[in-house]
């Protein structure tokens, strides 16, 4: 079991995430619970979802589209990006687009192989919630948060570059 | 030189605690192998042939005293006492302890000097002009912009896993001393007819396996703009760059994959969502920055004396102001190259003692300051001209004052396959044949500027493609053979030739041929000129590199003269 990070803190999870079958077919939805569908899924019963009580989660994969979901997310409360490899760096884009050009103000989740290596890094690109890969221990990672006390760029945390924000 | 704020020194001090801890883990089974990689690359560190070699990023090739002395006690202490500079203008150590790079990166913080993103697939340390600011054909001194994206670039949340490394280079003079056609990103600076500065922005550009010339993706972009321009260009990259392949993985192939004007309209749709944002650029910043380089307290009355009279009767000083030292656009004043490229050592190779020795050199006659030259060479740009004949003496004395600058043995080498574990070839030892056989410098001087390239394999750190002869290390099956190019060009330098990648000869030649070969190419080039003053680079462009090739394949075998030998062909 991976552990989370919500808002610099260990949280217990109560989403589930659904895969594709292995067969690349999409699952069907069960009646109850929140879950974190696959874009796909998404797309293809985008109403039947929207119907559908309770909390709405989506994930996308480190090449798919945000775009995608640019119109729908007022009505999500998790997205979720996957992070397939260590170096797969899409996902920061992925992150900063759906924040700063889309306007998501819900959880937005880094999954995938993620150690607390890249924490620094994706809280700047709008994540706050974060899968930790299996054997990172949580209490630890946190520290990840402050590797950097500044920036010199404009980001989802600091909205102004360094130098606008010199006296 | 340009003097770190109190920010500048807290983000590398925390990234050395960062890459201490991560170490840590790495040593204790924490991070594996293929986690502990990646971020070992964004510190500079890759692992060589038979030891890791530790990557120093000088930013835009300038260095202080203070900074190579550090060096010298870094190379001393803890690797063998010698370091070699790049074609990147960096600094790297070949024989470090992977459990000491943490210390080395404290020490080299101590004197704001750094391995961020050294290597790794991020941005790259930023090249530039050698005689930034000094240069008499300076339109824009563009170490400002080199800072302002170094800024930009360092520890960036977004860009820092890439597709692969990108690299960038600013020029600001008329000559193109940078190469900026052969960059992920060149930025030519320039000034429109108001006098207001901007960037021609060049992409797509690059050496290695599948070498091209970038394309002009915007003529003129308002300085305010830089930031958010590249963002755009680095967001597309990010998200549509390859990373199936990494022999595909550059910008360029997503360049021409997606086609130049298609990249445009991506990159210029990107940017309407960021232009204008709070990236944009003000004045203040660039004040700000230019406010921290420092600048040499030129002496008004250096005008009035000039080189010693008696100096110019001291056999072999005449023939060093002509090759290494340069104009400048201060009356009084001239730059001066110490040249790494003496025969028998590796070029840009320098040992601890002639770092500490140089460093004395900097602060006695250039103002304590010094820059890496992508050629591999040290200048130090600011002496004043009576004081020549004295750095004249001393670099003779450290063995750094061969007359070679811009000449056939003044050719630039990556580490080749003694060293490097991505080597298909050795280049040093090619590189010396080479410089042995043109020893006599009066013939060397007849010759005139040529650019000669080496590199050990095909990701082309020796920059073969933009050599005017460009050398290729190549495997035929387990030994090792030599491929040549000529007609390449890394810039407008002289009026005349263009930016230009080099055409492949023809079959490979056996080591111990090379020597030879580049020997015919000399005599045709000699043979066709027109007149001293038309370079090698100026015939293979005017009359094509078949008449060369002819000189070295065809015609072998009715030369009469030196080795009579009949080369062999694989």
């Amino acid at each position: 079991m991976s552990t989370l990070i919500r808002d610099r803190r260990p949280a217990a999870d109560s989403w589930q995430r659904l895969n594709r079958n292995p067969d690349g077919t999409l699952p069907a939805l069960p009646e109850r619970g929140p879950y974190i569908v696959p874009l796909a899924l998404w797309v293809e019963q985008r109403a039947q979802l929207l119907e559908r009580p309770g909390p709405l989660g989506v994930w996308l994969d480190s090449h798919e589209e945000p775009e995608a979901i640019a119109p729908d997310v007022a009505r999500l409360d998790v997205i979720a990006v996957n992070f397939p490899k260590f170096q797969d760096g899409r996902g920061f884009s992925i992150g900063r687009l759906l924040r700063e050009r889309f306007g998501y103000t819900g959880e937005l989740r880094a999954i995938g192989h993620i150690t607390r290596d890249h924490l620094y890094y994706m809280e700047g690109c709008g994540f706050n919630a974060f899968e930790l890969r299996d054997g990172e221990d949580p209490q630890e990672a946190l520290a990840a948060f402050n590797d950097f006390s500044e920036a010199y760029q404009a980001s989802v945390t600091r909205p102004l570059p360094l130098f606008r924000r010199r006296g | 030189m340009y003097i770190y704020d109190a920010v500048d020194q807290r983000l590398v001090d925390e990234r050395v605690r960062q890459f201490r801890d991560q170490t840590r883990r790495f040593l204790d089974g924490k991070l594996t192998e293929e986690e502990f990689r990646p971020l070992r690359l964004r510190n500079g560190l890759y692992i060589q042939r038979y030891a890791p070699m530790l990557r120093i990023a000088i930013p835009y090739g300038l260095l202080s005293s203070r900074q190579l002395r550090k060096l010298a006690h870094i190379t001393r202490h803890y690797d063998r006492g010698y370091g070699h500079f790049t074609t990147r203008q960096n600094l790297q150590i070949n024989w470090p302890r992977l459990e000491q790079v943490p210390d080395i990166l404290a020490e080299l913080a101590e004197v704001q000097l750094h391995s961020i993103q050294a290597c790794g697939n991020d941005m790259r340390n930023i090249t530039s002009d050698h005689f930034a600011g000094i240069a008499p054909d300076e339109v824009v001194n563009p170490f400002v912009w080199c800072e302002v994206v170094r800024q930009w670039g360092a520890l960036h949340p977004e860009f820092n896993y890439l597709p692969r490394k990108f690299k960038i280079a600013v020029n600001g003079a008329r000559a193109d001393r940078a190469a900026v056609a052969f960059h992920d990103v060149g930025l030519h600076a320039l000034r429109n007819e108001e006098g207001e500065i901007g960037f021609r922005v060049l992409v797509g550009g690059g050496l290695g396996r599948s070498p091209s010339m970038g394309f002009a993706i915007r003529e003129f972009l308002p300085w305010r703009h830089l930031l958010s321009y590249l963002e755009a260009i680095f967001r597309i990259y990010n998200r549509y760059g390859r990373r199936d392949n990494i022999w595909k993985a550059r910008i360029k192939i997503l360049v021409k994959e997606l086609g130049p004007e298609k990249f445009r309209e991506a990159v210029e749709a990107e940017w309407t969502h960021l232009k204008d944002g709070s990236s944009t650029l003000i004045a203040e910043e660039i004040e700000r920055i230019e406010s921290r380089f420092t600048r040499p307290a030129y002496d008004r009355l250096a005008v009035q004396d000039d080189v010693p009279e008696n100096a110019w009767a001291a056999p072999g000083f005449r023939s060093w102001t002509k090759r290494n030292v340069h104009p400048h656009k201060v009356p009084g004043y001239a730059a001066v190259t110490l040249s790494l490229k003496k025969t028998g050592v590796p070029p840009g190779d320098m040992t601890s003692d002639q770092m500490d020795a140089i460093a004395d050199l900097a602060d006695r006659y250039s103002f304590g300051e010094l820059r890496v030259t992508h050629e591999q060479n040290l200048v130090l740009a600011d002496v004043r001209s009576a004081d020549l004949y004295e750095v004249w003496q001393v670099a003779r004395l450290l063995g750094l004052a061969t007359p070679n600058i811009g000449l056939l043995t003044d050719l630039i080498s990556c580490p080749g396959g003694d060293l490097c574990s991505l080597a298909n070839a050795k280049s040093i030892p090619v590189a010396e044949a080479i410089q042995r056989r043109f020893d006599d410098l009066d013939y060397l001087h007849d010759i005139g500027e040529i650019d000669l390239n080496i590199s050990g394999c095909i990701n082309a750190c020796g920059q073969h493609h933009i050599g005017h002869i460009g050398i290729l290390g190549v495997d035929k099956n387990g030994e090792e053979w030599y491929q040549i190019e000529i007609g390449g060009n890394q810039g407008e330098i002289h009026p005349g030739a263009r930016p230009a990648l080099g055409r492949v000869l023809g079959p490979s030649f056996a080591r111990a041929e090379v020597p030879e070969v580049i020997e015919r190419l000399i005599e045709c080039y000699l043979a066709r000129r027109d007149s001293e003053a038309e370079r090698f680079i100026d015939v293979v462009h005017r009359i094509g590199i078949e008449p060369f090739k002819e000189r070295v394949y065809v015609n072998a075998h009715q030369r009469p003269a030196s080795g009579g030998r009949q080369l062999a062909a694989a």
